[in-house]
């Protein structure tokens, strides 16, 4: 293994994290106290309570989720593609590294940075709502496991780009609505049935669900299926970056 | 001396069917300096490319000192330093951040007294701190040297590293890659500037369409193809040359104050002698001589033509 030239690429995608803290960190802590402000105080007052959790608690899961899989889609889409629009990437692949050595350094980074930004959401929401969490373990584990599998999905999408416009379109047009629709801020009880049927084939329900069963033992969904659901997604993820290094889709003619 | 990069039938077609580079078997020498020359489009950066990663092969083989550059590429890889025709730079990375970043990636521990030696020879110290938007064109260019030699190479590649830069800077870069030259670096770098070639080569290549169309010692080449000219200036301006000059390969310029002659000096008598001879029998006076060698330029252009001749 070429470990200098992971820890390489690594260091510096962190680099231009840190180049960025500030707004790394205030929009997040900012957005999530918006939330709470809106959906927390203004809405929530008026619920009661929402699968004995109160409205403002219950939220906090999905939130968290929603942020980490937004993050870790645009920072190691954004950290793969940029080497490509500005020619950089001919250091990589004249580099001696192989393809899992990349894959290792820049989705490492990204859901390094989307962690954080998870924790930055959780640090702020226990500021507003009092926080149980009831299985911390699998708590941790769903955390790094979605930052991870939707960082691998983020450099599929930063490959596939061919313009700035494609690599917005994805997180866009498909994972905004798969959250908001995955029961990130409502149970999927609370759906008319035929809904709720539909929303069995959103895999971010399955996301959101196990990872709230982490915090209050409650899910919509059982929570080996989550499991399943989430190391299913990063296997996929895995298996076709595996074909795009073997084929040299979009990099190498 | 013994060959570090060998080459065997490397090949490149695209999958739309065009061929960039035909079969091309090639040994390239320790320490030597050799320079592709080709038009545009001509295979050049294919080649390059071939070597280092950046394309994948349709057929042949290729050996960095004496590495597989597809079995065993990593070992190949880490011997071959890579500058790019395109300036590609990281604009918000700062010198010494970017350079340290290709050390790196190629595997090898921080090592920040030979990065300093580095950029001190590339004159680029004292730009350490600076992010590389901030540079101009030329310092860029070094830059992209530095990050090529970041790892310690001894084959390093350089894609049209004069393309676009002034005559000073371009004089400055000659001068670096003589500078490595004597390091025992070997050096290929491809050019549209002939006279580039002819400044710093050891060897010459020539690529037209995909195909190498020879290579040779630079001074052989120039020898084995070059011709001379003796332009002779007359004292008086002539009407017409004597009738008994009609013998020698002469032409008369539009002022008709000088005599051009050409001569091939392979041959067995240049007739230099005989001619200055004629000239004085024929009453005409010389005020000055002056030869000349035609330039890799001209050899190159008659190359090309003779090859796309036989090709139409």
């Amino acid at each position: 293994m070429n470990w200098h030239g992971i820890l390489a690429i690594y260091r510096y995608e962190m680099a231009r994290f840190f180049r960025t803290i500030i707004q790394g960190f205030i929009s997040p802590v900012l957005s999530t106290s918006l939330y709470f402000v809106v959906f927390g105080t203004a809405i929530g007052s008026r619920i009661d309570q929402v699968e004995g959790v109160s409205y403002a608690a219950f939220i906090v899961p999905g939130l968290i989720m929603l942020s980490v899989m937004t993050q870790g889609i645009s920072n190691a889409s954004f950290g793969i593609y940029f080497p490509k629009f500005i020619g950089t990437i001919y250091e990589l692949l004249s580099a001696p590294l192989n393809f899992i050595e990349i894959v290792i350094g820049y989705v490492g980074a990204a859901a390094t940075k989307a962690l954080f930004v998870g924790l930055v959401i959780l640090g702020t929401a226990s500021l507003f709502v009092d926080l149980q969490i009831a299985h911390p373990l699998a708590m941790v584990a769903f955390l790094l496991l979605t930052c991870l599998s939707f960082a691998l999905f983020g450099f599929i999408i930063g490959i596939w780009a061919g313009n700035f416009e494609q690599l917005q379109l994805i997180p866009l047009l498909v994972i905004t609505p798969l959250v908001f629709l995955g029961g990130a801020f409502y149970s999927i009880s609370m759906l008319p049935e035929i809904w709720q049927k539909i929303s069995y084939f959103n895999p971010v329900v399955y996301l959101i669900s196990g990872f709230r069963w982490a915090f209050f033992d409650t899910a919509d969904m059982p929570v080996g299926l989550s499991l399943l659901a989430i190391g299913g997604f990063t296997l996929l993820c895995l298996v076709i970056i595996g074909v795009i290094f073997r084929t040299g889709y979009r990099i190498k003619p | 001396m013994s060959a570090i990069v060998e080459i065997e039938g490397l090949t490149k077609t695209y999958d739309d069917g065009y061929q960039a580079l035909k079969p091309l078997t090639l040994s390239i020498e320790e320490g030597e300096i050799l320079a592709l020359l080709g038009p545009n489009g001509a295979g050049k950066t294919t080649l390059i490319s071939l070597l280092c990663g950046l394309v994948s092969p349709s057929g042949g083989t290729a050996r960095v000192g004496g590495h597989d550059i597809i079995h065993d590429y990593r070992a190949a890889r880490r011997l071959i330093g890579l500058v790019p025709q395109e300036i590609a730079l990281e604009p918000f990375q700062k010198v010494w951040a970017s350079v340290r970043f290709t050390r790196g990636l190629f595997g090898l521990p921080r090592d920040d007294a030979k990065l300093e030696t580095i950029l001190r020879r590339l004159s680029l110290w004292e730009k350490r701190a600076s992010e590389t938007k901030a540079l101009s064109g030329g310092m860029k260019r070094r830059v992209l040297i530095a990050k090529a030699l970041a790892h310690e190479p001894r084959v390093l590649f350089l894609d049209e590293p004069t393309a676009g830069v002034d005559v000073e800077l371009r004089r400055d870069m000659w001068e670096i890659v003589a500078d490595l030259k004597a390091q025992g670096v070997t050096i290929i770098l491809t050019t549209h500037y002939i006279e580039e070639a002819e400044a710093i080569a050891d060897r010459i290549g020539v690529i037209n369409r995909g195909e190498l169309l020879l290579v040779e010692q630079k001074d052989a080449l120039m020898r084995r193809m070059g011709r001379k000219s003796l332009t002779i200036e007359l004292r008086q301006p002539v009407d017409a040359l004597p009738e008994a000059l009609a013998a020698y390969d002469l032409s008369l310029s539009q002022d008709r104050s000088r005599v051009t002659y050409f001569y091939d000096t392979q041959g067995e008598s240049t007739g230099i002698t005989r001619l200055l001879q004629a000239l004085s029998d024929a009453g005409l006076h010389l005020a000055d001589l002056e030869t000349r060698q035609s330039s890799l330029e001209e050899i190159f252009v008659g190359l090309v033509e003779a090859e796309e001749e036989g090709a139409a």
